[in-house]
């Protein structure tokens, strides 16, 4: 890259016009995850543009780890077989502008630290934001040790989406929305991804100890797996994240196409489930 | 507060106040553990100057653990290695049979203070499993452990002991089976009970404080071996020389002789098949920095920074990655590291066990391995001390079919120039 040229600008304007426009329809917005290269890279694809198709409003894309020490069996399954069929990083860029062009929709990469530490974070943020990325979802990588990553997020127009946890304390969680953009990733419960319960009352609590901090959307994740849950958590949060359970329709599937249907399918319900929500999204008190 | 077994690093630079050691370290954790991992930090700082804890742990680790370690000179293995002389630092003589427990008694005291009820840990060769085991079955507290299965079968005598002792052993399936992936399930369990949990981690790597609080209960080791030797051969060693796994029993050597500039620290990884094949774990001689188990340091890792599957016969030595104050002693030229062969290392194994009468663990012998090749290099004047950093029982499985001991009147492989 030379230097008088212009760093190409990522998506991070459109993250958060898409957040607005569902808070102006009063609902939830659905952000849905899905590996990159599972079960390969243009069945990947598929099924994320299944997903945008049916109603998802952002896509979090995952980038595959060998380590995923944050993921349950289900996401371990899916980053292995992406992994052992060759995905690279060019692949889950691929992915994601793909995802863009089909739907120009906001599409975020989530990842382990060290894929993107070894890349180059520069590189990454720069051909990011060229394939038409909006931000990044870093869950072990903590503010303090975050400043690099910042500072290439910012140059390139790229949104720094931090995860807090409900052990989190004010204190942190002051300092962590203070830094980030885009979205605030609050995680529903203690513990990795996967399908459960969702623990409603935690997941309140932590979305007004976030909200007492920031104007950042706060959008909830980790557990929620259908559209009962989808609405519940729309009650209080201004979007819901779904994982594992669209990664287990494509595990669970007989073939590709069918594994492409179902995740049509449940995020169809999902996008209803976010519409559906009993009590209104509170407004911001600003 | 230093007791009489217990020296925290006091007068030290290192780690600076966000966990780096130079480049390396730091606190690589999701938000969830934040909380926890800071609770450590803080519980630890107030230890490390109470004279309470300081007496506690020196009672444990001398009438539990059977410290102070012996310093035994071995002649007849010093034969082989050019004739200098060689002294190891017996860890293997420590309760449960290896270094771990010096680590593992100071953890479990400060999981009393925080008032954590279960302990889980990963473990490689089993002696960090045994030794929390151990440590929890005397504080009665919940045990689990995580072991890959490639380790549960090959340390099988460990397994057997950790549920002897009441804890539950987890058999992890995925990635290559063994400490790193023990290491992945066991912070993914903590994520989800780190309220009443301690993940009790048995190296010097990991995210900040657990690579200056591991090696601050290791120091013991070379604090020790310096007074014993200046005692006995009148100087310091011109060697001294441990096995790297993750780097705990390494750093206990080498920390107390850090100052002592004329003192060569070396750490021997193992090289597996042979650096060149790909199949090994030497970190520090083939990785590039990178970020693994909380902490930025060597790694064995492809160009997106996938980790690469490791390898050696050694299963507390078979991981991808290293403590981070190693990673640091290597760039600052303080430390060098070498690569030593499965082939050895076993070697090695055979020879001390036939001139000196001691079986070590195959970790242990990497450290042995180096040391014929620092002594041939230093020659009769050299003198070397060697971490013994634990017994071979548990790797009897593992020399049975290498040297094929089970077979009537078939000879081992022969040690070179090991029959007189
Ligand atoms: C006897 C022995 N030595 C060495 C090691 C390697 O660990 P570290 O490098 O932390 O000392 C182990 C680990 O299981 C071990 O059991």
């Amino acid at each position: 890259m030379t230097s008088t040229s212009q760093p190409p600008t990522g998506n991070l304007a459109l993250l958060d016009s898409t957040l607005a426009r569902a808070k102006a329809e009063h609902r939830a917005a659905l952000i849905t995850y899905l590996p990159a290269g599972f079960p390969t890279v243009d069945a990947g694809i598929d099924a994320i543009t299944a997903a945008l198709a049916a109603g998802a409003d952002i896509i979090e894309v995952g980038l595959p780890h060998s380590d995923p020490v944050l993921d349950g069996p289900v996401i371990q399954t899916a980053d292995t077989i992406a992994l052992r069929g060759g995905v690279k990083i060019a692949d889950v860029l691929r992915t994601v502008r793909a995802a863009h062009q089909a739907s120009g929709a906001p599409i975020l990469v989530m990842t382990y630290w060290n894929p993107v530490d070894r890349y180059g974070v520069e590189r990454f943020a720069a051909e990011l934001a060229a394939a038409g990325g909006a931000g990044c979802v870093l869950p072990d990588l903590p503010v303090e040790e975050s400043a690099a990553w910042r500072e290439q997020a910012e140059k390139h127009g790229l949104a720094t989406v931090f995860v807090v946890a409900p052990s989190s304390t004010d204190e942190r969680l002051a300092s962590i929305t203070a830094h980030g953009s885009g979205f605030v990733y609050a995680a529903s419960l203690m513990g990795v991804t996967g399908t459960r319960a969702v623990a409603s009352t935690a997941a309140r609590t932590l979305v007004e100890r976030v909200r007492a901090t920031t104007d950042l959307p706060v959008c909830v994740g980790l557990g929620v797996s259908d559209a009962d849950q989808a609405a519940e958590v729309a009650g209080f949060a201004d979007g819901v994240i779904v994982g594992t359970a669209l990664v287990r329709c494509l595990l669970d599937a007989p073939d590709q196409a069918a594994g492409v249907q179902a995740v049509r399918e449940l995020t169809a319900d999902l996008a209803d489930g976010v519409r559906r929500s009993d009590t209104p999204v509170p407004q911001p008190t600003s | 507060m230093p007791g009489e077994f217990f020296f925290p690093d006091t007068e030290g630079q290192l780690p600076d106040t966000g966990g780096y050691f130079g480049a390396f370290g730091g606190k690589f954790i999701p938000e969830a553990l934040v909380a926890a991992v800071d609770e450590v930090a803080v519980e630890y700082e107030k230890a490390k100057g109470d004279p309470a804890f300081a007496a506690e742990l020196d009672n444990l680790l001398q009438h539990y653990a059977g410290r102070p370690s012996a310093l035994t000179e071995v002649p007849r293995f010093a034969e082989h290695a050019g004739g200098a002389r060689i002294f190891l630092k017996r860890e293997d003589l420590n309760h449960t049979g290896s270094h771990k427990i010096n680590n593992v008694l100071g953890q479990a005291l400060l999981i009393r203070r925080m008032g954590k009820t279960r302990v889980i840990a990963e473990t490689g060769a089993g002696q960090h499993g045994v030794a929390t085991a151990t440590a929890c079955a005397l504080l009665g507290l919940d045990c689990t452990i995580y072991m890959g299965e490639v380790d549960t079968e090959r340390q099988a005598l460990n397994v057997a002991r950790m549920r002897l002792l009441g804890a539950e052993v987890v058999t992890v399936r995925s990635g290559s089976r063994t400490l790193k992936d023990a290491i992945n399930e066991a912070f993914r369990d903590w994520v989800a009970t780190v309220d009443h949990t301690h993940y009790l981690f048995g190296t010097v790597a990991g995210p900040h404080p657990f690579p200056a609080m591991v090696r601050d209960l290791h120091r013991v080791i070379g604090v020790e071996a310096r007074r014993q030797l200046l005692d006995r051969a009148g100087r310091l060693p011109d060697a001294a020389v441990a096995c790297v796994g993750g780097g705990s029993n390494a750093i206990g050597l080498f920390h107390a002789f850090i100052p002592d500039t004329g003192v060569r620290l070396i750490g021997c990884e193992p090289a597996g098949l042979g650096v060149e094949t790909g199949e090994h774990a030497a970190t520090l001689t083939a990785g590039d920095p990178g970020i693994l188990h909380g902490s930025r340091s060597y790694l064995l890792h492809d160009e997106e920074g996938q980790v690469v599957e490791p390898y050696s016969i050694s299963a507390g030595l078979d991981y991808p990655g290293v403590g981070p104050e190693h990673a640091h002693l290597k760039d600052s030229g303080r430390a060098e590291y070498r690569a030593v062969t499965d082939e050895a290392a076993m070697r090695a194994m055979l020879l001390l066990s036939r001139t000196e009468g001691i079986i070590p663990a195959i970790e242990s012998a990497h450290a042995l391995a180096g040391a014929i090749e620092v002594g041939r290099e230093l020659g009769s004047a050299g003198l070397i001390v060697v971490s013994l950093s634990g017994r071979g029982d548990k790797d009897m499985g593992t020399a049975a079919t290498y040297f094929r001991l089970n077979e009537a009147d078939t000879v081992g492989t022969e040690p070179e120039g090991a029959s007189q």
